[in-house]
């Protein structure tokens, strides 16, 4: 009984709407001739309020590109000494000035990864029992609130939780399943980026569900799906791009993370051979090893490192986006 | 309601955009935004600027603020690591920078004056490491000790260990080494050691700040390193001697270059400062000579331009860093102690005041 009546309500205020939409530029009008009537000074003051409006958005732009800009003329000298060998280059030898970047480049998409495959499973279990379990109640916002703290705790104290914490316990499991039993490297970094990294996806997934029309949903239980079924065919793939877009965030996250890996990744400029194995990561190398970078082509290489990260995270990014509006399109 | 709030936007967003005309003029010229703040430093308000080694920053602060009490003068230190110190005294933007390494051909050349290095402590890298079983001391002598990090003693119960350590039972545990991850100038002491004891280490890793490990983990700063070695077992790692014994580590004995066995102290590290040094003083006191020394330290340098007359310093600037620089030489080290720093050697205060007295301000000495 309550559907049809819902559905009204929500064709209604379609139409309403729609009436707003249609009334805008006789309001504008209006507005137009009210304003004739005021000071000039009202006017000059909307103009300037949409400059600023503008400028706001223009530095945001030349910000990025600015960073961009002063990424690439910094990293000159490596490029110049390095070439395009240092992508692929396996040695990070200071001393030598041999500089490769790939073991750190693979480390930071090892990591990032790792934790995406370990967080999506909470992430969306969380988003569907915020979203539609339980979306009102002292429990949900309990729930929420803890969740939405995960992501305000400082990662320097996820640093110190892992190493006091996560590195005894993945080092007793490594002692069990017959690996070198030395606590840090991939695994543990992956670990605690994904318990990073599961707000992100958890509550831009909350939000998209619970934005899922209730007719959509009301009307599969009418032809008698069951709960799950209606999550699986109904709001599974009404939301599929909220979702991703949710977990590609995580993912931005994690690639730039810096503090917490460092701390528990183990720090080695050597190729990791598993994912138990220590390694390192893109931003934390140009963490650790920025103030001490005594020369040119040195502190050159660090900032091509940042170049990279940064483009790996754009290249993510788009890729995120096509995959976005494919599914949307669909 | 609008008339109220437009002349709100106005001046918030004047305010903004000023704010970010400022931030990015400060961002886009940092070296004359760090001019700028020298010349207000310059005004001669009685202060001075340093900035340099991290390892050095305890003893600095101690100082300092004793000296603040007897002549009235600030001093800032920035704790920024040495590289960090080098590049600023380089950039003219300190009166005085602080290195743990002196130095080298590169920076050397990227400053536009002579540099004048006096040592103004010694500190020594303590070899730590955890076997919870293992209560005596452990010995270590040079060879094994570049073995294990170049990863070619793995286990802690391999013969070589064993026959310097007689009657010391070794577990059959795996050796996990740990290195310093961020540059710093304790991997600096130790590498520039490993390198003058042992020719493969020296040829294949080398020496610096920051070196390409054969094996091991990397822990961030001093602490990062301390927690690992002391949470993972069978760990050995390196670290500043003061932090080992402030936080009661088990750190081994290294043989020396006359073949003694010497525990990593303040008395053994001025010891291994008690050997000829040269003029310039750029001496590292690594596999040092003497026999009652501990091989594993190294000086710690104030660095300053000799010629003290630039950027419109005045001459009184000039002559307060010269006065503070010999204080810290001399009744400055009464400091050292208590802190677990080594006082200078005799022959180190020697030179470091025959270096200051070489300053000069326009062409004439400062220190009579």
């Amino acid at each position: 009984m309550d559907t049809p009546i819902k559905n009204d309500k929500i064709t209604l205020s379609a139409t309403s709407l729609g009436v707003i939409d249609s009334g805008k530029n006789a309001g504008s009008g209006a507005l137009y001739r009210k304003a004739l009537g005021r000071p000039m000074r009202q006017i000059r003051a909307e103009n300037f309020f949409k400059r600023t409006l503008v400028l706001m958005g223009l530095i945001m732009v030349i910000l990025v590109f600015g960073i961009l800009l002063t990424l690439i003329v910094q990293s000159i000298p490596s490029i110049k000494a390095l070439g395009v060998k240092y992508l692929w280059g396996r040695t990070w030898d200071p001393v030598q000035d041999i500089y490769g970047a790939f073991p750190f480049l693979l480390g930071t998409l090892l990591t990032s990864f790792l934790a995406l495959i370990i967080s999506v499973p909470f992430s969306i279990a969380v988003a569907i029992f915020l979203g539609e379990y339980y979306p009102k109640g002292w429990l949900s916002d309990f729930l929420k609130n803890t969740v939405e703290l995960i992501a305000a705790v400082p990662s320097v104290i996820y640093g110190f939780w892992g190493l006091a914490v996560l590195v005894p316990i993945v080092r007793s499991f490594e002692t069990k399943i017959g690996v070198d039993p030395i606590g840090v490297g991939i695994f543990t970094s992956s670990l605690i980026l994904a318990v990073m990294i599961i707000p992100y996806a958890a509550s831009l997934g909350r939000s998209v569900i619970q934005m899922v029309p209730s007719s959509l949903k009301e009307g599969a239980y009418a032809l008698g799906a069951t709960r799950w079924e209606v999550i699986r065919s109904v709001i599974l793939p009404y939301t599929k791009s909220g979702l991703f877009a949710g977990i590609l965030l995580s993912l931005g996250r994690a690639l730039g993370e810096t503090m917490a890996v460092t701390m528990v990744i183990g720090n080695t400029s050597q190729l990791p051979k598993s994912i138990f194995a220590p390694g390192n990561t893109m931003a934390s190398v140009i963490a650790n090893e920025f103030t001490e970078a005594d020369k040119a082509v040195y502190l050159s290489a660090l900032i091509e490192l940042g170049l990279v990260l940064f483009l790996v995270t754009t290249v993510i990014n788009m890729i995120g986006k096509r995959v976005i509006s494919r599914f949307t399109n669909e | 309601m609008k008339n109220l709030f437009n002349p709100k936007i106005y001046l918030a967003s004047i305010i903004l955009i000023s704010v970010l005309g400022l931030t990015s003029c400060g961002g886009g010229g940092t070296g004359s935004a760090k001019s700028d703040s020298t010349a207000s430093a310059g005004g001669d308000d009685n202060s001075l600027i340093g900035a340099g080694s991290s390892f050095d920053n305890p003893l600095f602060s101690k100082m300092f603020s004793e000296y603040n009490k007897m002549n009235g003068l600030k001093i800032n230190y920035q704790s920024v690591g040495s590289g960090a110190g080098i590049s600023q005294l380089t950039n003219k933007t300190v009166d005085f920078g602080a290195s743990d390494a002196p130095m080298n051909p590169k920076q050397d050349s990227a400053v536009s004056a002579p540099v004048l290095h006096i040592p103004v402590t010694a500190g020594a890298v303590a070899i730590s490491y955890n076997l919870a079983d293992v209560k005596d001391t452990l010995m270590l002598t040079p060879a094994i000790l570049a073995d294990m990090f170049l990863g070619k003693i793995t286990k802690w119960n391999d013969p070589k260990i064993a026959a310097v350590n007689k009657g010391v039972k070794l577990p059959n545990v795996a050796v996990v080494i740990v290195h310093r991850s961020d540059g710093s100038g304790t991997t600096n002491i130790f590498t520039t050691y490993l390198s003058k004891v042992n020719e493969e280490w020296s040829s294949k890793v080398g020496k610096g700040s920051s070196v390409n490990w054969p094996v091991g983990l990397g822990g961030k700063g001093t602490e990062g390193v301390a927690g690992m070695v002391k949470q993972t077992p069978g760990a050995i790692g390196y670290i500043e001697l003061a932090y080992a014994i402030q936080n009661n580590m088990a750190y081994a004995k290294v043989q020396n270059k006359a073949g003694n066995f010497i525990t990593p102290t303040i008395a053994s590290v001025t010891a291994a400062a008690n050997i000829s040094i040269p003029p310039d003083s750029k001496v590292s006191l690594t596999n040092t000579e003497a026999a009652d020394g501990y091989p594993i330290s190294g000086f710690s340098w104030v660095l300053l331009y000799q010629e003290q007359k630039y950027n419109s310093r005045s001459a009184d600037r000039a002559s307060k860093l010269l006065k503070l620089i010999s204080w810290m030489i001399h009744d400055g080290q009464q400091y050292s102690g208590p802190l677990t720093y080594a006082p200078l050697s005799p022959a180190a205060v020697a030179v470091g005041d025959a270096i200051l007295k070489s300053a000069t301000y326009d062409g004439k000495p400062i220190l009579q």
